[in-house]
Parts: structure tokens; C-alpha cells; sequence
């Protein structure tokens, strides 16, 4: 079973910056124990394009495609027996990256 | 009632939940599981009534609810990759410290009281799959709409099945957390049952205290030495105990101290004071209690007064005092502020009480606790103010009669 495993952050009250090499650690035990599946951390929202082609010509804008005060920071995707492996592994993930984190299945 | 029915009433409240999860361990299908057992005993009403009751009638429906969940399969052909890769994970390994303790209810109980669930999902979940109530009947106990109960249902089913919440009596590192989980929903139940929130609602529920006494029983029989199971049944039973003295023929709520301890049910007390002596056992060997453990024992302090003159407050206030390191919340603060004004008068228990006004503003108890004490010290107005307030936020129709006869007692001053 694949989690998407999203780090959510706050504009108005960030997480600490100073995270990196205890994630780093934590993705080599994630590697380790055969739950890594893909990481990766994203750009600020300013940074994002939403494309809409669904009518006649592509529509580029600038901009995330919703406008909130928490946002999308990264995302893992993790092979885990069950939700509970899941969540286990999702409670040491927010404390690794000071953040909160969304646990959602692929269908 | 005739026999038949009797066996049949019989069969589901101690055979239900135990169909359930024999199905949902073979079937991997919580929703399938369900159905199939609710068919089971839909055409057990019909046969037992022609043909009688069979001589082992737990055995008759889980045999005639697996019938029901193979027909189901094949008919909706269900038994494709597809299925396999739904079906819910569980484990044949018993956890390390349950040893030999392992029953399909106990993870049943620990499916429907997951906490990735929401709270009012796991409470609906609870008492369909574990307890067997119908939709209609749980939707009488909350108050709420059928469709939303069967809504609650049908998506928590969803979730347990797309996000593989598992099957599975959890590890002992999670375990007493989990206890917890599933403890705070039976408590739920209990207190909705206890003190009934609705205008059109009797003031307390029995069949939902009952219901919530039956399952925690079910809990204890499962795990027998968690000190907190032990300890929320016999807050439960030394609760319930009270309850004929509780209300008074025309519906008012009457307080602790003006009960009539005649009316006591000696059995329930007898029963949780046994509870709460093993646990005092278990403590003096050197076991921590948890808050239920200390609840259950201010309440076995309460109901081993014969008068309430004899009420024991400065044990209940050292309760208390324990109770707050382990839950440190305003409403257990109130409460010992309630033990403080008997032993140290209501003018000391008032500070305690005017420091929690940020916190329980909205809570109906708060002003009541806040009224009875400026009436002890004869500050009239302002009593009468806090009662209005605690009147207006009260949700149940004998503390609301009880609320509004103590104010209009109230002389002018």
C-alpha cells in the first residue's frame, strides 16, 4: 500500500529551518527499512503556474491554484502495510520536520 | 414476549459482535461483514419462528451469516483481484502481552475506535458493529438525522477500507493509547445516556447507560488486567447506581447531597467498590492509576457515605488533587473546587472557581458551581445572575428544572 505522505506548513507560523540533516537521517532510515518510495521539497508557492487547457487555448497563470495561509512544503510517498505503519512513521516525520503532516492513501 | 423472540433477543445481544468479527477476520470486509450478519439474524426471526430455535443458535448464524457473505460475493462477484487487494489487513500473531487474550471483538473495537477516525464516526461505528444498533436507534440516542448516522457510517466503512486502517489488536507500545481511544467513546456514550442533552429527551437514558455498561463489561472480559477498563466500569457502575435517586418524581435533578441513598442500587455499589479495591491493590503494589482508576474512587468515597454528612471530602479532595496532575483540564479543576468549598468554605473555593472564567465561560457547570457558591455566601444578585447564565447554557430538562428552582429560592439581597 503507498501513502502520499504531505508536510504542510504555515505562512503565518513556520516551522523551524534548521531541519534538514535530522530528515536526511530519517529518509536514510526510511530507505533502510524499505518504506522510502520518492521525497522531494518543494519551492515556495510564488513559484507555482496553474495551466488551464480545458478550453480552446492554454491558459498559463502565476500563482499556487488555491490562496492559503498553510501550504504544501513537500511530500514523500511511502510503502506501508497499513495505515497504522503509516501514521507511526507520519508522528516522527512531523517531529523530524516541525511540521504537520497529511497521510493519504493512493486508490 | 414468546420464546422465540426471547432467543432471538438474546442471540443478538450476545452474539452479534462476536458474528461481526468472526466475519470481518474471514472476510476482510467490515461493510460485507455487517450485512451479511444483519440478513443472518433477518431470517433467523423467520426460521426460528417456523422451525424453532436451533439447539446452538450462535453457531446457526455465523454459519448462516457466512452463507450470506458467500451468496453476497458471487453475487456481486466481488471475489476479483480487485477485492483481494481491499480487504483489511490483520495479523494471526496474538501481540506479545495479550498472550492468550485474543478475541475478534477486541479488534473489532479497535477498528471502529481508530483514531484516524472522527469522533462521531467511531461513537456510530461502535455501537452498530460491536453493540448492534440499528441505524434508527442510534440516531434516536444522538439526536441526530438517520441519514447522517448512516452517512457516518458508510464513510467511516470507506476509510477503513481505502486507507487500510487494519484489523488487528494494536502493539503493546500503542496499546494503552489505543485502550484509551476506545474507552473515551464507551464514556461518551455513557454520559450522553447520563445527562441527556434535548428538550425532548427523558433526562437520563438508561438504554444508552445500559448499552455503554454492556460494552465496557464486553472490554473487561476481553482485557482483564487493564487497570483503566477496571476503572471506567466501575465509574460507570457506581454512576449508574445513582440514577432512580437522581431525578425526582417531577423531574427535577436532584444534587448529591439531597438523595435519597435508600433508593442506591447496593448491587452496582457493591459491585464497583469491588472494582475500585483492586485497583487500590494494584496502586499499593506499586501501579500508577489512571484518571478513570481516580474517578471510580472519588465516586466509591461518595457512595460509601451512608449519609452525606459522612461524606469523607478530605480523601475526595486528595483524589482530586491526584486527578489534576494526570488531566490537568479546567472542568476537573471545577470539580475539586466543589470538594475545596466543604472543607475550607465556599469564600476560598470562589477564587479557585473565578480563575477557570476564561476557559468554562460556556460551560452550563461552571455558573451553577459559581451560583451555589455566592448563595452559600449570601451574595444574592450575583447568584441569581450565574444561575441565569447556567439556566440559558443547560441542555438537560432536569438540571435545567433543578437550576431554575434553586434561583427563584433565592431571597433578595
Amino acid at each position: 500500500m503507498q501513502y502520499l505522505v504531505s508536510v504542510i506548513d504555515d505562512k503565518t507560523n513556520p516551522g523551524s529551518t534548521d531541519r534538514q540533516p535530522a530528515i536526511s537521517a530519517f529518509n536514510e532510515r526510511l530507505i533502510a527499512e524499505g518504506h522510502w518510495v520518492f521525497a522531494g521539497g518543494l519551492a515556495d508557492t510564488e513559484a507555482a503556474t496553474v495551466v488551464d487547457n480545458r478550453g480552446e487555448q492554454a491558459v498559463f497563470s502565476d500563482g499556487p491554484f488555491v490562496e492559503s495561509k498553510e501550504y504544501l512544503a513537500g511530500v514523500w510517498v511511502w510503502e506501508a502495510p497499513d495505515l497504522d505503519v503509516a501514521l507511526a512513521l507520519a508522528a516522527e516525520a512531523s517531529k523530524v520536520c516541525d511540521r504537520k503532516i497529511e497521510v493519504r492513501p493512493f486508490r | 414476549m414468546n420464546d422465540v423472540e426471547e432467543a432471538i433477543t438474546r442471540a443478538h445481544r450476545d452474539g452479534w459482535a462476536r458474528v461481526v468479527a468472526a466475519l470481518t477476520r474471514r472476510f476482510g470486509d467490515l461493510d460485507l461483514a455487517e450485512e451479511a450478519t444483519a440478513e443472518a439474524f433477518a431470517t433467523a426471526v423467520q426460521r426460528w419462528r417456523a422451525d424453532g430455535v436451533p439447539p446452538n443458535p450462535a453457531a446457526w448464524l455465523t454459519t448462516t451469516a457466512t452463507h450470506k457473505a458467500i451468496d453476497r460475493i458471487r453475487r456481486e462477484s466481488k471475489r476479483d483481484d480487485k477485492h483481494e487487494e481491499a480487504r483489511m489487513v490483520h495479523d494471526d500473531e496474538p501481540p506479545e502481552p495479550l498472550g492468550v487474550i485474543d478475541d475478534d471483538r477486541l479488534r473489532l473495537f479497535f477498528t471502529c475506535c481508530h483514531p484516524a477516525l472522527g469522533v462521531e464516526a467511531r461513537l456510530a461505528l461502535t455501537l452498530r458493529m460491536v453493540g448492534g444498533l440499528t441505524v434508527p436507534e442510534i440516531a434516536r440516542a444522538f439526536l441526530v438525522a438517520e441519514s447522517a448516522v448512516a452517512q457516518r457510517i458508510t464513510r467511516a466503512k470507506a476509510k477503513i477500507k481505502a486507507a487500510r486502517i487494519p484489523y488487528r489488536v494494536p502493539a503493546a507500545p500503542d496499546l494503552p493509547a489505543r485502550v484509551g481511544g476506545v474507552l473515551a467513546v464507551l464514556f461518551l456514550v455513557f454520559n450522553e445516556g447520563y445527562l441527556a442533552t434535548g428538550p425532548d429527551t427523558d433526562p437520563v437514558r438508561h438504554d444508552l447507560t445500559a448499552e455503554a455498561i454492556r460494552l465496557t463489561r464486553l472490554i473487561r472480559a476481553l482485557l482483564p488486567d487493564d487497570g483503566e477498563v477496571a476503572g471506567l466500569l466501575a465509574l460507570m457502575l457506581l454512576t449508574e447506581a445513582r440514577r432512580a435517586a437522581r431525578v425526582s418524581a417531577t423531574g427535577e435533578l436532584v444534587a448529591l447531597h439531597e438523595q435519597d441513598r435508600g433508593a442506591w442500587d447496593a448491587d452496582l455499589i457493591a459491585e464497583g467498590h469491588g472494582l475500585v479495591r483492586e485497583r487500590l491493590a494494584a496502586a499499593a503494589a506499586g501501579v500508577a492509576p489512571g484518571r478513570y482508576q481516580v474517578l471510580a474512587a472519588i465516586n466509591a468515597v461518595h457512595t460509601s457515605a451512608r449519609d452525606t454528612r459522612d461524606t469523607d471530602w478530605s480523601q475526595i479532595l486528595a483524589l482530586y488533587d491526584q486527578l489534576v496532575r494526570l488531566d490537568p483540564s479546567p472542568i476537573v479543576a471545577l470539580n475539586r473546587a466543589v470538594a475545596v468549598a466543604e472543607l475550607d468554605g465556599p469564600e476560598v473555593a470562589l477564587a479557585l472557581v473565578d480563575r477557570l472564567a476564561g476557559a468554562l465561560a460556556g460551560y452550563h457547570a461552571y455558573h451553577a458551581t459559581r451560583a451555589d457558591l455566592l448563595r452559600r455566601l449570601g451574595r444574592s444578585e450575583q447568584s441569581r445572575t450565574a444561575y441565569d447564565r447556567a439556566i440559558e447554557l443547560a441542555g438537560n430538562t432536569a438540571e435545567t428544572a433543578y437550576l431554575t428552582r434553586r434561583r427563584d429560592q433565592l431571597g433578595s439581597g
